[in-house]
């Protein structure tokens, strides 16, 4: 297939995935801020969400104050936010209309769908139930153009590289999250049990969409190293890294076998795959979490260049 | 040469002995054709069934169902965009959900008419480079030829596989009567519109089956096959068996892109824009996530202009660079060929009866619309005292710009655009006002006539020729109004070839 083609595929799905986590991270922003408790903290919910979609400079230059009508006007609908979700639908749907033919029709309805009906949220009215709303939207949105990739597409080169996009992104949201957040999960006595911690942790949870997952897997009530072992090792967690580069590795293996060619991508994902595999939670604590996230995150654009360098341009 | 052109001149009152009448401002003229009414009120054969139907349905279910094809439309992605409206970058055509009906009998008339005019053009821009013959007969002024923008120095004496330069054409035709056709005119370069074709009978089948069990539709989706099998029976000899076609589009913020995407899906060839492509040692390759993969026919969508930066204008990004020597080298075959609006200019059109006769030695089947070029002093004086009843357009003019139409302009636009008309004559070609004939459309205050127009596609390979039977019909939705083009409020309808 044309690298172009491939290229636009890969980023659609990257976008699709970033709006869904955007939407995820507003959806637990607005949860903690609604807890009495937060209102005395000294973290400021709001700031956090800005730091977790990777964005302060860009809010900064903005905003002065970080409140529910800035951050929500900033990552979901502000047209000088790159990353913004209404951005990552625009750009979505222009990359999609460019490579209209690798997509399934059920795909293109999908997103351009959700593209028709976004301009149908207005930036200064989209708070309280109409924000509630906007979030599902958002979230529907992105499990349709998954769920129709996933039904109809072909597995050919143009599903994988999908599939490619969406975990790469996927990954890097996770990590995200924990690299704001690594603090709270820290299993520090004095941390522990702190009413504000708990409702931090759910919040993590929550900002993965894993509330529920969490006591099917654990059986146990919310323990902060169990949240970190459940976002960074456990591979049945479909937002774990780990999960993440069980399938980066997965897909691009069956990319390689596909085109009969192995290279770099390969090796980059299968390294970090052994690594997940042999990591323990205990000594990821101990050599520190935050600079594992740290060495994950340039990791994993590493690979995003190598897939870019290898079959994209 | 002036007795050449004395013999298309058309004096006025032959022309409206020819029925071809004037068309009063302001409303539809009762000379007009009206494709599914008689004269006496009386339905047409062609029309009865539809007729029947259309008494029999209400209003609000027409609005509703028109209501529902426009949201399949949008949903789909069928917009075309707006040059200069920032605001509506993209558009919907409007959709008229009532079908024009042409006979089979008819249209087998109108396509050997058709099908004639395109050999014709072929036989036409391959002598122009080379033999020249049409000039050496001094037929043609060669002004016309040499001075002509459209005209390609570049393609003198460039073989083209089985000489065949127009694969794809448009030909623009309206009727005026139950048995005369007019070419309006021939569009050889990049003719767009057939997208349209095929969507609007999938939208009839899916809205109206009930009326297409009443009637033998001639099918037309194996326009798609014949496009395919046009485009490899002219891969250069060098291909292989199974040549690779791509589709070259200017890319998404082209009018027409969504068209290339929907044909390049539907062919099931690569959709490509210029930087996909590249040459080297004369052969085009595209960039794949496998490496470089030989391209050895382009169905390309860009205009000559842009084609190739090294040989063209240099500022153009959509080309690709070296791509003229590549199909010098006779590596790649592009279709169209390079050159071919040497062949459907206005001022060309107007001698489109004796290019037929001089190359087929026939006499032509479809009429030409009487023009005169005001570039001949004589034709220029006579325009210029008729301003009012006549239609003037820009010889190198589309999309329905630049134009005069005197019966519905008001005195302030005829005079200044006499004044443009004297400062550059060359530029201009008059006709009189045709009247379009009508068909029942679907408006606000219920069906009523409106002026339609029609483009065929023909398709022009090895082996044959192709024509599916119907092609776009575009509709004035204005009362009144003459203009269907899409840019200027135009609507579409989805046209049926039936067998009675």
């Amino acid at each position: 297939m044309l690298a172009r083609t491939a290229d636009n595929l890969y980023w659609l799905a990257r976008y699709m995935e970033r709006a869904d986590a955007l939407a995820c991270i507003l959806d637990a922003a607005q949860r903690l801020v609604a807890m009495p408790q937060a209102t005395g903290a000294t973290t400021n919910e709001w700031e956090s969400a800005v730091a977790t979609a990777g964005c302060v400079p860009g809010f900064r230059a903005k905003y002065d104050k970080a409140d529910a009508r800035t951050v929500v006007e900033f990552l979901a609908f502000a047209p000088e936010n790159p990353a913004s979700i209404r951005n990552c639908l625009d750009i979505g749907r222009q990359n999609a209309r460019a490579v209209r033919t690798a997509l399934t029709g059920e795909m293109w309805d999908a997103i351009n769908g959700a593209w028709l009906e976004l301009h149908n949220f207005k930036p200064g009215k989209t708070h309280g139930e109409e924000l509630s709303r906007f979030i599902s939207f958002i979230k529907e949105t992105s499990l349709r153009f998954d769920g129709s990739a996933f039904r109809t597409m072909l597995r050919n080169d143009a599903y994988l590289f999908s599939r490619l996009g969406i975990l790469i992104e996927r990954a890097d949201a996770t990590a995200r999250i924990l690299d704001v957040k690594y603090h709270v999960l820290l299993p520090e006595p004095a941390r522990v049990g702190g009413p504000l911690d708990y409702f931090q942790w759910v919040s993590i949870l929550r900002s993965v969409s894993a509330r529920t997952s969490y006591h099917w897997v654990y059986r146990d009530s919310v323990k902060p190293w169990l949240v970190a072992d459940l976002l960074i090792l456990n591979r049945q967690m479909p937002r774990s890294l780990a999960s993440c580069y069980e399938n980066l590795s997965r897909y691009l293996d069956d990319l390689a076998q596909f085109y009969g060619r192995q290279g770099n991508s390969q090796r980059l994902a299968r390294g970090m795959l052994t690594t997940l595999s042999n990591a323990k939670m205990e000594d990821i604590f101990q050599s520190g979490l935050h600079e594992f996230i740290g060495k994950f995150l340039v990791e994993n654009n590493r690979l995003g260049n190598a897939i870019t360098e290898q079959y994209l341009a | 040469m002036e007795s050449q052109s004395d013999s298309i001149w058309i004096d006025p009152t032959l022309a409206v002995g020819m029925e071809l009448a004037l068309t009063r401002p302001s409303n539809v003229s009762p000379a007009a054709f009206d494709e599914m009414r008689a004269p006496d009120g009386s339905i047409r054969p062609a029309y009865s069934a539809l007729a029947g139907w259309l008494t029999a349905t209400d209003q609000d279910v027409l609005e509703y169902r028109r209501r529902e094809a426009e949201f399949i439309f949008r949903r789909i992605g069928i917009t075309f965009a707006v040059y200069g409206e920032a605001e509506a970058q993209e558009r919907l055509i409007p959709f008229d959900i009532i079908p024009r009906i042409l006979t089979a009998v008819e249209w087998v008339k109108l396509s050997r008419g058709l099908e004639q005019r395109v050999k014709a053009i072929n036989a036409y821009i391959r002598d122009i480079y080379s033999k020249r013959e049409i000039l050496r007969a001094g037929l043609l002024p060669e002004d016309l030829v040499y001075q002509n923008e459209a005209f390609r120095p570049e393609m003198n004496g460039q073989q083209v596989p089985h000489d065949i330069y127009v694969m794809i054409a448009g030909i623009d035709v309206v009727r005026t009567s139950p048995e005369e056709f007019f070419v309006l005119e021939d569009n050889t370069r990049v003719p767009s519109g057939v997208s349209y074709m095929l969507e609007n009978r999938e939208i009839m089948l899916r809205l109206f089956p009930e009326l297409f069990a009443e009637h033998m539709v001639a099918p037309v989706e194996n326009y798609i096959d014949d496009l395919l099998a046009t485009l490899i029976s002219v891969a250069p000899a060098t291909a292989p068996r199974e040549p690779t076609v791509a589709l070259l589009t200017p890319g998404i913020y082209n009018s027409a892109y969504y068209e290339h995407s929907f044909l390049a899906d539907k062919l099931g060839v690569e959709l490509v824009e210029g930087r996909d492509l590249f040459v080297k040692g004369s052969v085009v390759y595209m960039r794949t996530t496998e490496g470089p993969k030989r391209v050895d026919v382009i169905y390309r969508r860009v205009d000559d202009d842009f084609l190739d930066p090294l040989v063209f204008r240099p500022d153009s990004v959509l080309g690709i660079p070296g791509l003229m020597s590549a199909y010098q080298a006779g590596n790649v075959t592009l279709a169209n060929a390079v050159g071919t609006g040497v062949a459907d200019d206005k001022a060309i059109y107007s001698y489109m009866p004796e290019i037929v006769k001089f190359y087929l030695g026939e006499e032509p089947l479809l009429n030409n619309v009487p023009t005169w070029r005001c570039r001949e002093p004589e034709h220029l004086s006579y325009v210029l005292e008729r301003l009012p009843e006549l239609v003037v357009k820009e010889v190198h003019g589309s999309g329905g710009y630049g134009m005069l139409i005197g019966p519905t302009s008001d005195r302030k636009t005829i005079e200044s655009f006499r004044a443009k008309l004297k400062h550059n004559p060359a530029n201009f070609i008059a006709q009189p006002t045709l009247a379009l004939s009508t068909c029942p459309t679907l408006v606000e205050k219920g069906v009523a006539p409106r002026h339609v127009d029609l483009r065929p596609f023909v398709l022009t390979g090895q082996d044959r020729v192709r024509i599916v039977p119907g092609g776009l019909t575009r509709v004035a939705l204005k009362e009144g109004s003459l203009v269907v083009n899409s840019s200027q409020g135009g609507g579409i309808k989805d046209t049926w070839v039936v067998d009675l």
